[in-house]
């Protein structure tokens, strides 16, 4: 247990690099999930149609394919860069890529779902006020389509906060390797250490669950 | 009354043909209406009223035929169409108020975000137009708070917000309890009062006998008769209209 107590400020400073990975990855593939969620109901085939292949293969992809992936493909033989002489910044940043790609295409299938949860004579009284395609997408079926899947949106983020360990394949200094690590220096401590770091998993994903519950109640759409 | 003022007519369908599948629920209709006139279109289930509507913004695309609009063929989509679809106002069976906005952001959004009223003055005029249809009371609620009567009369200031040409009327009162329909019923013979071109498909034939200029009988999708109400409601010409009046006229 002292072996827990003498290494917190590493155990705190390794989840708040989860918390980080979390809230940057959580945001873009909010942001890009958004977007391809717009191409795969958009009228324009083409768009339709790259939307498709795009989640169709991130989806089916093991995540961990994908950060090493983004660390040796990119980092490696592609040679992307985000900080000159600063390896951690860049190894957080392409798995912050490879997160955000990943979960972007989960983001988009449960918004479609949403979407579905609209029914068509919404977007018909928006166009037959003059709405363009946009405008009824931005101001009348993402709006509903948002709320109607805040629940299973903290599924997602859930599921991001802990899929944010694959990033130790990559070399990021997060909750799992540096559990790693400390296991590796205190030989003797395994169990407590390993309880410490799935107690701070805990710590971060039940109140996730427990706000989006409840959020989705008191945002729901009445018909 | 199809000759009101002699000016040309605001909608003019020639030859339109639609199918659905191997339904063919539009065939060569023919049909224009003038401005100020209210149509009034009966006639069996299935027999393509509603899409008769429908086709006049384009929420449902035709085969074959022209439709054109206040002079101009419909635009086939994008900026064009959403500007033709402005100056059409529709008021569907189910009402289709948005769900997630207040009833005075319904009435409003279309200005706003359509023509770029500035809000203050936009919800000046909301406030006006649900003064008109009698739920001022009620702006700030959300429309799952409000009786189907109620939905369809904010439905109707929604139109008229656009300041449309004309307003189509896809079985108004069809969804509604029935010490409901009159209210709604109501404010529609007031607009007809005050000239609004309407188009209204509907089985209430107290409104077609008390406000329409002229009533259009479809089965099978076909205009199979029309003419003014008087004359149609006494003397229908075919047999089809005959068997149909028979039948819901009896009682």
């Amino acid at each position: 247990m002292e072996a827990v107590v003498e290494e917190l400020p590493v155990i705190l400073q390794a989840f708040w690099l989860t918390v980080k990975l979390t809230v940057v990855s959580g945001v873009i593939s909010l942001v890009w999930g958004t977007v391809l969620a717009a191409m795969r109901v958009s009228p324009l085939p083409v768009l339709r149609g790259a939307g498709t292949v795009y989640v169709n293969i991130l989806r089916n992809t093991p995540l961990t394919l994908i950060i090493v992936f983004c660390g040796l493909g990119l980092g490696t033989v592609m040679n992307v860069q985000f900080s000159a002489d600063d390896l951690s910044i860049n190894s957080f940043w392409l798995s912050t890529i490879g997160l955000s790609a990943y979960t972007a295409a989960f983001v988009c299938e449960v918004l479609r779902a949403g979407i579905n949860t609209v029914p068509l004579g919404q977007a018909e009284a928006a166009r037959s006020i003059g709405l363009t395609f946009p405008q009824t997408l931005r101001l009348i079926i993402l709006p509903q389509a948002f709320r109607a899947v805040i629940a299973p949106f903290g599924s997602l983020l859930i599921a991001l906060i802990k899929n944010t360990t694959v990033a130790a394949a990559i070399g990021v200094a997060e909750a799992a390797l540096r559990m790693k690590n400390l296991f590796d220096a205190h030989g003797d401590a395994v169990i407590p250490i390993f309880l410490g770091f799935a107690a701070g998993f805990v710590v971060l994903t039940l109140p996730v669950g427990l706000l989006f519950g409840r959020l989705a109640r008191r945002m729901a759409v009445t018909r | 009354m199809t000759e009101t003022s002699g000016s040309a007519p605001l909608v003019n369908l020639a030859a339109v043909n639609k199918h659905f599948g191997d339904l063919h629920v539009l065939k060569d209709i023919d049909l224009s209406v003038a401005r100020g006139e209210v149509v009034v279109v009966i006639g069996p289930s299935g027999g393509g009223k509603s899409t008769l509507c429908r086709v006049i913004n384009r929420l449902e695309t035709i085969d074959s035929g022209t439709i054109t609009f206040d002079g101009r063929q419909l635009p086939a989509e994008g900026k064009a169409l959403a500007n033709l679809r402005s100056e059409v106002g529709m008021v569907f069976q189910s009402f289709n108020l948005f769900s997630h906005k207040t009833i005075l952001e319904n009435v409003t959004l279309g200005p706003i975000r359509v023509r770029g009223v500035p809000r203050q003055q936009a919800e000046q005029r909301g406030m006006e137009l649900l003064e008109r249809v009698g739920i001022a009371s009620q702006a700030a609620k959300y429309p799952a708070q409000l009786s189907g009567g109620q939905q369809q009369r904010t439905a109707i200031a929604r139109a008229l917000a656009m300041d449309p040409k004309m307003i189509l009327f896809d079985e108004p009162t069809s969804a509604l309890d029935p010490e409901m329909v009159q209210e709604v019923l109501d404010v529609m013979v007031g607009l007809a009062r005050d000239g609004m071109t309407m188009m209204v498909v509907t089985h209430e034939m107290g409104f077609a006998r008390r406000a329409a200029h002229r009533v259009v009988f479809m089965a099978d999708g076909q205009i199979v008769e029309q003419g003014a109400p008087a004359d149609f409601f006494t003397r229908p010409s075919t047999e089809r209209a005959r068997d149909f009046l028979s039948k819901i006229l009896t009682h």
